[in-house]
Protein backbone atom coordinates (compact mmCIF):
# COMPACT_ATOMS: atom_id res chain seq x y z
CA UNK A 1 0.00 0.00 0.00
CA UNK A 2 0.94 3.66 -0.34
CA UNK A 3 1.65 5.73 2.76
CA UNK A 4 2.07 9.47 2.46
CA UNK A 5 3.79 10.89 5.54
CA UNK A 6 4.30 14.48 6.60
CA UNK A 7 8.04 15.02 7.01
CA UNK A 8 9.78 18.00 8.49
CA UNK A 9 13.15 18.29 10.12
CA UNK A 10 13.73 21.96 10.97
CA UNK A 11 17.48 21.41 11.04
CA UNK A 12 17.75 20.23 7.44
CA UNK A 13 14.47 21.05 5.64
CA UNK A 14 13.42 24.51 4.50
CA UNK A 15 9.78 23.51 4.48
CA UNK A 16 7.64 20.49 5.38
CA UNK A 17 6.88 18.02 2.57
CA UNK A 18 4.86 14.83 2.06
CA UNK A 19 6.91 11.67 1.53
CA UNK A 20 5.29 8.83 -0.42
CA UNK A 21 6.38 5.38 0.68
CA UNK A 22 5.24 2.06 -0.81
CA UNK A 23 5.14 -0.64 1.79
CA UNK A 24 4.05 -4.27 1.94
CA UNK A 25 1.75 -5.00 4.83
CA UNK A 26 2.20 -8.45 6.38
CA UNK A 27 -0.95 -10.45 5.78
CA UNK A 28 -2.95 -12.46 8.27
CA UNK A 29 -3.99 -9.72 10.65
CA UNK A 30 -5.32 -6.19 10.71
CA UNK A 31 -2.38 -4.22 12.08
CA UNK A 32 -2.67 -0.84 13.80
CA UNK A 33 -1.40 2.42 12.30
CA UNK A 34 1.29 2.45 15.02
CA UNK A 35 2.57 -0.94 13.79
CA UNK A 36 2.73 0.53 10.31
CA UNK A 37 4.77 3.45 11.65
CA UNK A 38 7.20 0.99 13.17
CA UNK A 39 7.56 -0.70 9.77
CA UNK A 40 8.25 2.71 8.24
CA UNK A 41 10.78 3.49 10.97
CA UNK A 42 12.56 0.19 10.29
CA UNK A 43 13.01 1.39 6.71
CA UNK A 44 13.93 4.96 7.64
CA UNK A 45 15.08 5.45 11.26
CA UNK A 46 14.94 9.24 10.91
CA UNK A 47 11.13 9.16 11.06
CA UNK A 48 9.91 10.81 14.29
CA UNK A 49 6.67 10.17 16.15
CA UNK A 50 5.61 9.85 19.79
CA UNK A 51 4.42 6.60 21.33
CA UNK A 52 4.46 4.90 24.67
CA UNK A 53 1.81 2.51 25.95
CA UNK A 54 0.62 1.28 22.49
CA UNK A 55 -2.84 0.53 23.92
CA UNK A 56 -4.74 3.82 23.91
CA UNK A 57 -4.04 4.79 27.49
CA UNK A 58 -1.12 7.24 27.44
CA UNK A 59 -2.36 9.51 24.63
CA UNK A 60 1.09 10.00 23.05
CA UNK A 61 0.43 8.99 19.47
CA UNK A 62 -2.45 11.28 18.53
CA UNK A 63 -2.16 12.13 14.84
CA UNK A 64 -4.17 12.89 11.75
CA UNK A 65 -4.88 9.75 9.72
CA UNK A 66 -6.54 10.23 6.33
CA UNK A 67 -7.95 13.52 7.57
CA UNK A 68 -9.25 12.40 10.95
CA UNK A 69 -7.51 12.71 14.30
CA UNK A 70 -7.06 9.61 16.41
CA UNK A 71 -4.62 7.43 18.29
CA UNK A 72 -2.40 5.44 15.94
CA UNK A 73 -2.07 2.56 18.41
CA UNK A 74 -5.78 1.71 18.54
CA UNK A 75 -6.71 2.55 14.95
CA UNK A 76 -6.61 -0.53 12.71
CA UNK A 77 -5.58 0.04 9.09
CA UNK A 78 -8.93 -1.34 7.95
CA UNK A 79 -10.66 1.58 9.68
CA UNK A 80 -8.73 4.37 7.96
CA UNK A 81 -7.09 3.17 4.73
CA UNK A 82 -8.97 4.25 1.62
CA UNK A 83 -8.13 2.95 -1.85
CA UNK A 84 -4.95 1.36 -0.50
CA UNK A 85 -3.65 4.78 0.57
CA UNK A 86 -3.02 6.34 3.98
CA UNK A 87 -2.05 9.95 4.60
CA UNK A 88 -0.41 10.61 7.96
CA UNK A 89 -0.05 14.15 9.26
CA UNK A 90 0.71 15.62 12.68
CA UNK A 91 -2.20 16.92 14.78
CA UNK A 92 -3.44 20.07 13.01
CA UNK A 93 -3.06 23.53 14.48
CA UNK A 94 -0.09 22.95 16.76
CA UNK A 95 3.51 23.86 15.86
CA UNK A 96 5.45 20.90 14.44
CA UNK A 97 8.64 19.96 16.26
CA UNK A 98 9.60 17.29 13.76
CA UNK A 99 7.67 14.95 11.40
CA UNK A 100 4.60 13.76 13.37
CA UNK A 101 5.70 15.29 16.68
CA UNK A 102 3.92 18.51 17.69
CA UNK A 103 4.61 21.06 20.40
CA UNK A 104 1.76 20.58 22.89
CA UNK A 105 2.69 23.70 24.92
CA UNK A 106 -0.38 25.73 23.97
CA UNK A 107 -2.66 22.78 24.71
CA UNK A 108 -1.19 22.23 28.18
CA UNK A 109 -1.35 25.95 28.92
CA UNK A 110 -5.12 25.84 28.47
CA UNK A 111 -5.30 22.75 30.66
CA UNK A 112 -3.32 24.57 33.36
CA UNK A 113 -5.72 27.52 33.15
CA UNK A 114 -8.73 25.53 34.35
CA UNK A 115 -6.89 24.47 37.53
CA UNK A 116 -7.10 20.71 37.01
CA UNK A 117 -7.03 19.76 40.68
CA UNK A 118 -9.51 19.61 43.54
CA UNK A 119 -9.88 22.82 45.49
CA UNK A 120 -11.47 22.43 48.88
CA UNK A 121 -11.15 25.04 51.61
CA UNK A 122 -12.88 23.01 54.33
CA UNK A 123 -10.68 21.23 56.91
CA UNK A 124 -9.45 17.87 55.64
CA UNK A 125 -11.15 14.90 57.32
CA UNK A 126 -9.08 12.28 59.14
CA UNK A 127 -9.21 9.72 56.36
CA UNK A 128 -10.73 10.91 53.10
CA UNK A 129 -13.47 13.03 51.56
CA UNK A 130 -16.33 10.68 50.82
CA UNK A 131 -18.63 10.70 47.84
CA UNK A 132 -21.91 8.87 47.39
CA UNK A 133 -22.06 6.48 44.42
CA UNK A 134 -24.37 9.01 42.70
CA UNK A 135 -21.91 11.85 43.20
CA UNK A 136 -19.11 9.67 41.89
CA UNK A 137 -21.23 8.74 38.86
CA UNK A 138 -21.32 12.44 37.91
CA UNK A 139 -17.66 12.14 36.94
CA UNK A 140 -18.18 9.29 34.49
CA UNK A 141 -17.46 10.36 30.93
CA UNK A 142 -15.20 13.15 32.24
CA UNK A 143 -12.34 11.62 34.20
CA UNK A 144 -11.43 9.19 31.39
CA UNK A 145 -9.80 11.92 29.29
CA UNK A 146 -6.14 11.08 28.56
CA UNK A 147 -5.18 14.51 27.17
CA UNK A 148 -4.18 13.18 23.74
CA UNK A 149 -5.29 16.51 22.16
CA UNK A 150 -7.16 14.80 19.31
CA UNK A 151 -10.30 16.83 20.13
CA UNK A 152 -8.79 20.28 20.64
CA UNK A 153 -6.70 20.01 17.46
CA UNK A 154 -9.82 19.00 15.49
CA UNK A 155 -11.61 22.16 16.63
CA UNK A 156 -11.52 25.23 14.33
CA UNK A 157 -12.23 27.53 17.28
CA UNK A 158 -9.06 26.19 18.91
CA UNK A 159 -7.12 26.60 15.66
CA UNK A 160 -8.03 30.31 15.41
CA UNK A 161 -7.65 31.17 19.09
CA UNK A 162 -5.48 28.56 20.83
CA UNK A 163 -4.36 31.19 23.34
CA UNK A 164 -7.87 32.32 24.31
CA UNK A 165 -10.31 29.44 23.77
CA UNK A 166 -9.78 26.72 26.37
CA UNK A 167 -10.69 24.03 23.84
CA UNK A 168 -12.81 20.88 24.18
CA UNK A 169 -10.27 18.93 26.19
CA UNK A 170 -9.66 21.70 28.74
CA UNK A 171 -13.39 22.36 29.05
CA UNK A 172 -14.19 18.68 29.59
CA UNK A 173 -11.67 18.79 32.44
CA UNK A 174 -13.10 22.10 33.69
CA UNK A 175 -16.50 20.46 33.99
CA UNK A 176 -14.94 17.41 35.61
CA UNK A 177 -13.96 19.64 38.56
CA UNK A 178 -17.14 21.73 38.47
CA UNK A 179 -19.16 18.51 38.75
CA UNK A 180 -17.08 17.09 41.58
CA UNK A 181 -18.98 17.12 44.89
CA UNK A 182 -15.70 17.50 46.79
CA UNK A 183 -14.70 20.72 45.05
CA UNK A 184 -15.71 24.00 46.71
CA UNK A 185 -14.37 26.49 44.16
CA UNK A 186 -17.34 26.30 41.75
CA UNK A 187 -18.01 30.04 41.87
CA UNK A 188 -14.38 31.00 41.22
CA UNK A 189 -14.05 28.44 38.44
CA UNK A 190 -17.19 29.72 36.71
CA UNK A 191 -16.07 33.35 37.08
CA UNK A 192 -12.85 32.48 35.23
CA UNK A 193 -14.82 31.06 32.30
CA UNK A 194 -17.39 33.81 31.73
CA UNK A 195 -15.74 35.75 28.93
CA UNK A 196 -16.45 35.70 25.18
CA UNK A 197 -13.58 33.27 24.45
CA UNK A 198 -12.88 30.62 27.11
CA UNK A 199 -16.15 28.69 26.77
CA UNK A 200 -18.31 30.66 24.38
CA UNK A 201 -16.05 30.32 21.35
CA UNK A 202 -17.50 26.81 21.11
CA UNK A 203 -20.09 26.80 18.33
CA UNK A 204 -21.11 23.21 18.93
CA UNK A 205 -19.89 21.67 15.67
CA UNK A 206 -18.94 18.52 17.61
CA UNK A 207 -15.69 17.68 15.78
CA UNK A 208 -14.37 16.88 19.25
CA UNK A 209 -17.03 14.25 19.80
CA UNK A 210 -16.48 12.61 16.45
CA UNK A 211 -12.71 12.20 16.94
CA UNK A 212 -12.39 11.39 20.67
CA UNK A 213 -10.63 8.00 20.84
CA UNK A 214 -12.11 7.40 24.29
CA UNK A 215 -15.67 8.06 23.13
CA UNK A 216 -16.13 11.10 25.38
CA UNK A 217 -18.42 14.05 24.71
CA UNK A 218 -16.80 17.46 25.33
CA UNK A 219 -19.68 19.31 23.63
CA UNK A 220 -22.07 17.95 26.25
CA UNK A 221 -19.71 19.03 29.05
CA UNK A 222 -19.46 22.52 27.51
CA UNK A 223 -23.27 22.68 27.43
CA UNK A 224 -23.36 21.82 31.12
CA UNK A 225 -20.82 24.55 31.95
CA UNK A 226 -23.00 26.99 30.00
CA UNK A 227 -26.05 25.89 31.97
CA UNK A 228 -24.18 26.35 35.25
CA UNK A 229 -23.14 29.86 34.20
CA UNK A 230 -26.71 30.59 33.15
CA UNK A 231 -28.22 29.33 36.40
CA UNK A 232 -25.80 31.41 38.42
CA UNK A 233 -26.41 34.58 36.43
CA UNK A 234 -30.15 34.66 35.80
CA UNK B 1 -10.50 34.93 32.05
CA UNK B 2 -9.78 36.56 28.69
CA UNK B 3 -10.33 40.32 28.62
CA UNK B 4 -12.02 41.85 25.60
CA UNK B 5 -13.43 45.35 25.36
CA UNK B 6 -14.93 45.27 21.88
CA UNK B 7 -17.42 42.45 22.38
CA UNK B 8 -21.10 43.35 22.79
CA UNK B 9 -21.48 42.91 26.54
CA UNK B 10 -17.97 41.95 27.72
CA UNK B 11 -19.37 38.75 29.23
CA UNK B 12 -19.47 35.63 27.07
CA UNK B 13 -22.65 34.48 28.75
CA UNK B 14 -24.38 37.80 28.11
CA UNK B 15 -23.42 37.81 24.42
CA UNK B 16 -24.54 34.19 24.11
CA UNK B 17 -27.90 34.97 25.72
CA UNK B 18 -28.47 38.09 23.59
CA UNK B 19 -27.58 36.08 20.47
CA UNK B 20 -30.23 33.45 21.31
CA UNK B 21 -32.99 35.86 22.34
CA UNK B 22 -32.49 38.09 19.29
CA UNK B 23 -32.53 34.98 17.08
CA UNK B 24 -35.97 34.09 18.41
CA UNK B 25 -37.24 37.61 17.72
CA UNK B 26 -35.85 37.48 14.18
CA UNK B 27 -37.45 34.11 13.53
CA UNK B 28 -40.80 35.39 14.81
CA UNK B 29 -40.57 38.48 12.58
CA UNK B 30 -39.52 36.46 9.55
CA UNK B 31 -42.30 33.91 10.03
CA UNK B 32 -44.86 36.70 10.47
CA UNK B 33 -43.67 38.45 7.30
CA UNK B 34 -43.62 35.26 5.24
CA UNK B 35 -47.15 34.37 6.34
CA UNK B 36 -48.40 37.92 5.79
CA UNK B 37 -46.99 38.09 2.28
CA UNK B 38 -47.78 34.51 1.26
CA UNK B 39 -51.26 34.07 2.69
CA UNK B 40 -52.61 37.65 2.86
CA UNK B 41 -54.81 39.20 0.22
CA UNK B 42 -53.36 40.79 -2.89
CA UNK B 43 -50.97 43.40 -1.49
CA UNK B 44 -51.81 47.01 -2.16
CA UNK B 45 -49.91 50.15 -1.18
CA UNK B 46 -52.64 51.18 1.27
CA UNK B 47 -52.65 47.82 2.94
CA UNK B 48 -48.85 47.76 3.27
CA UNK B 49 -48.87 51.33 4.65
CA UNK B 50 -51.72 50.45 7.00
CA UNK B 51 -49.72 47.53 8.38
CA UNK B 52 -46.84 49.78 9.41
CA UNK B 53 -49.12 52.57 10.67
CA UNK B 54 -50.11 50.50 13.68
CA UNK B 55 -48.12 51.00 16.89
CA UNK B 56 -47.88 47.26 17.51
CA UNK B 57 -46.25 46.67 14.12
CA UNK B 58 -43.85 49.55 14.70
CA UNK B 59 -42.85 48.11 18.07
CA UNK B 60 -42.40 44.66 16.52
CA UNK B 61 -40.37 46.04 13.62
CA UNK B 62 -38.17 48.19 15.86
CA UNK B 63 -37.59 45.18 18.10
CA UNK B 64 -36.59 43.14 15.06
CA UNK B 65 -34.34 45.94 13.83
CA UNK B 66 -32.53 46.29 17.16
CA UNK B 67 -32.33 42.51 17.45
CA UNK B 68 -30.71 42.31 14.05
CA UNK B 69 -28.20 45.01 15.02
CA UNK B 70 -27.18 43.19 18.22
CA UNK B 71 -27.22 39.78 16.56
CA UNK B 72 -25.10 40.98 13.64
CA UNK B 73 -22.62 42.73 15.91
CA UNK B 74 -22.04 39.65 18.08
CA UNK B 75 -21.72 37.42 15.02
CA UNK B 76 -19.40 39.68 13.05
CA UNK B 77 -17.32 40.40 16.14
CA UNK B 78 -16.81 36.64 16.51
CA UNK B 79 -15.88 36.32 12.85
CA UNK B 80 -13.40 39.20 13.14
CA UNK B 81 -11.71 37.77 16.24
CA UNK B 82 -11.45 34.35 14.55
CA UNK B 83 -10.10 35.34 11.18
CA UNK B 84 -8.51 38.79 11.33
CA UNK B 85 -5.31 38.53 13.33
CA UNK B 86 -3.61 41.96 12.86
CA UNK B 87 -5.09 44.22 15.54
CA UNK B 88 -5.31 47.30 13.28
CA UNK B 89 -7.20 45.49 10.53
CA UNK B 90 -9.48 43.81 13.05
CA UNK B 91 -10.32 47.10 14.77
CA UNK B 92 -10.97 48.73 11.38
CA UNK B 93 -13.32 45.88 10.39
CA UNK B 94 -15.14 46.15 13.73
CA UNK B 95 -15.41 49.93 13.39
CA UNK B 96 -16.90 49.64 9.90
CA UNK B 97 -19.38 47.00 11.13
CA UNK B 98 -20.31 49.18 14.12
CA UNK B 99 -20.79 52.28 11.98
CA UNK B 100 -22.87 50.43 9.37
CA UNK B 101 -25.03 48.88 12.08
CA UNK B 102 -25.64 52.29 13.64
CA UNK B 103 -26.50 53.79 10.25
CA UNK B 104 -28.98 50.99 9.51
CA UNK B 105 -30.66 51.42 12.90
CA UNK B 106 -31.09 55.19 12.52
CA UNK B 107 -32.14 54.84 8.89
CA UNK B 108 -34.59 52.08 9.81
CA UNK B 109 -36.20 54.20 12.52
CA UNK B 110 -36.45 57.12 10.11
CA UNK B 111 -38.22 54.93 7.52
CA UNK B 112 -40.47 53.33 10.11
CA UNK B 113 -41.69 56.62 11.56
CA UNK B 114 -41.61 58.46 8.24
CA UNK B 115 -44.44 56.47 6.71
Amino acid sequence: MLVSVYRYNPETDDAPYMQDIHIDIPGGKDIMVLDLLQLLKDKDPSMAYRRSCREGVCGSDGMNMNGKNGLACITPLSAVVEKDKLVLRPLPGLPVVRDLVVDMGQFYKQYEKIKPFLINDTPAPAIERLQSPEERAELDGLYECILCACCSTACPSFWWNPDKFVGPSGLLQAYRFLADSRDTATRERLAELDDPFSVFRCHGIMNCVSVCPKGLNPTKAIGKIRNMLLQQAT
Amino acid sequence: MVTSITSFGRSGLYDWMVQRVTAVVLVAYAVFMIFYLAFGDELTFEQWKGLFDGTAMRIFTLLALLSMAAHAWIGLWSVSTDYIKPTGARFLFQSVCGLLTFIYVVWGIQILWGI
